[in-house]
Parts: C-alpha cells; structure tokens; sequence
C-alpha cells in the first residue's frame, strides 16, 4: 500500500498537531552542506514533514563518509545532491526537495535564500561556515540562520547545546571541540549536534524564537 | 566599558580588527555581531568599540 498525499499528511496532523503540521508543510528550509550535520538534518525535515528542502553541496559520496552520513554503500559516487533525494522521497515522497550543486562563494549568497524561511550552515570547514554566517546575516537580516559549531570527538553529548546570538543567528554544538586538532568525526556526536539544529530550525517554523 | 562575548571589559580605544588579532583571532573564521548587527567584515578596521557596546564573536571549528 502506497499512501495518498492526503493519507501521509494525516498521520503527520496526528502526531504533530494540525496547526503545527501547516506550519511545517508551508516552510522552505535551505541546508547547507550534505555531510555529517546536514544529511542528518534534512532527514529529520523530511520525516517531520516540511514542505520543501532546498539542499547544497558539491560534493560525491566517500567511503569516509558511510560512519555518520545519510548515505548507503551504493550511493558511492554520486552527488550528494542526487544521492540524498533518493533517500528522502523514500521518506517522505511528498516533500519537495530541490537540490543544487554548488561549492557556496560569498557572492553567490545574495539571491540564493529568497524565499527561505530558515537557513542551516552543516559545513565541515571553519572558514566556510564563517563565510555563510557572514554573507546570510548580511544579506538576510531578518532570517533565521542555524548552524553547527563544535562537535567533534567523543566527549560527552551534554556538552552540546543550542544558544541564541543576536536576533536571528542560533549556534549548536560545544562550541569548541575541533577536527582539527584530531578529534574523529562520530555518528552519535554529529548526530547529536544535527538534532540539535533540526530541532531549532522545527521550533523556529512552529514559531518559538528561544534556543 | 564593553561587553566581549559576556566578559565585562574596559575601553581601550583600539579597533575591532587590531582587538581581534591581539586576542588571537583569525578573521576568516569568526563572525562578530555587535549590538545584535553583524559587522562585516570589510569593516573591521575602521570599527572602533564605544562604551556600553555588547560584542559576540562567534568562532567557528571544524567539523559536520
């Protein structure tokens, strides 16, 4: 039995509530990167039934990326951006999902989220995800922008947490621990840190502006 | 006085981009908020603290 559009959005009304399920169905949320966070992430969009994902990155699925990413082993190879949507509308087949294919530049910013109800930075490199931050809360001043800082190793997962900075820019993860110094990217933790962010971009659309 | 990231702390009269990089920042990984208003990036030299400014620098790591 394959469910109806109609048949899928009523079960989603029964476990979320009809007006909050509106809310979540009538939103565009765009995620930034398709690794670790954002994989994860847009799985969590799509279950909860957000009316459509406009998903980022450039990148082929590795075999690095199989310990924590949304991918499957037959998925190596290809784009994220096509891998992804596969998955997603094995999900949710009525969530519209619009990938693109693009290593973001801080030009390409203005014009890209219009439309966006709530941006995600899930980029890997420090000195990407400070370039998004920067060209959205330029450019989009009054949207919400949700990004992931801090969620390498395997310390403990209470350390991970989500904090409001300014009007519209929410931070999640703690803040500190860094590939860099060697720390291992693991699932739990990563995925940890997407929830946390999937969880504020949902509570965002259903209209609450606290971390 | 200014507040830097919830850490009260006096005026010294310098701008943003010399505080940043006397405090071991590196500016293509941060992004400052000043009074709830990003400070772009362009900026940063030119912009000196006055007294009662709240500032966040959001430094960003590896990883996702």
């Amino acid at each position: 039995m394959y469910p109806t559009r109609e048949e899928f959005y009523a079960a989603l009304v029964e476990r979320h509530g009809a007006e909050r399920q509106a809310k979540f169905q009538a939103a565009k949320v765009a995620i930034c990167g398709l690794g670790g966070l954002g994989s994860n992430i847009a799985v969590m969009l799509a279950r909860a039934g957000v009316g459509e994902l406009f998903l980022l990155d450039f990148d082929q699925v590795d075999m690095s990326n199989l310990n924590r990413q949304q991918y499957f082993v037959e998925q190596l190879g290809m784009l994220k951006t096509e891998a992804l949507p596969e998955t997603l509308a094995r999900i949710n087949p009525y969530c519209k999902v619009s990938p693109r294919t693009l290593k973001i530049t801080e030009g390409d910013i203005p014009g890209l989220f219009d439309g966006v109800d709530v941006v995600c930075e899930a980029f890997d490199k420090p000195e990407a995800k400070a370039m998004l931050v920067q060209g959205v809360l330029e450019n989009y001043p009054n949207t919400p922008l949700v990004s992931g800082v801090g969620m390498a190793g395997l310390d403990s997962a209470n350390l991970i947490r989500t904090r409001r900075v300014g009007r519209t820019l929410y931070l999640c993860g703690d803040g500190v621990s860094e590939v860099a110094d060697g720390l291992p990217l693991i699932s739990s933790r990563v995925a940890v840190c997407a929830a946390h962010e999937a969880n504020m971009v949902l509570r965002l659309l259903a209209g609450e502006r606290e971390a | 006085m200014v507040t830097i990231n919830g850490e009260k702390l006096p005026l010294d009269g310098a701008n943003l981009l010399d505080w940043l990089t006397a405090h071991g920042y590196d500016p293509r990984r941060i992004a400052v908020e000043r009074n709830e208003e990003i400070v772009p990036k362009a900026e940063y030299g030119e912009t000196v603290l006055k007294d009662g400014d709240v500032v966040e620098i959001v430094n960003f790591v590896g990883g996702g």
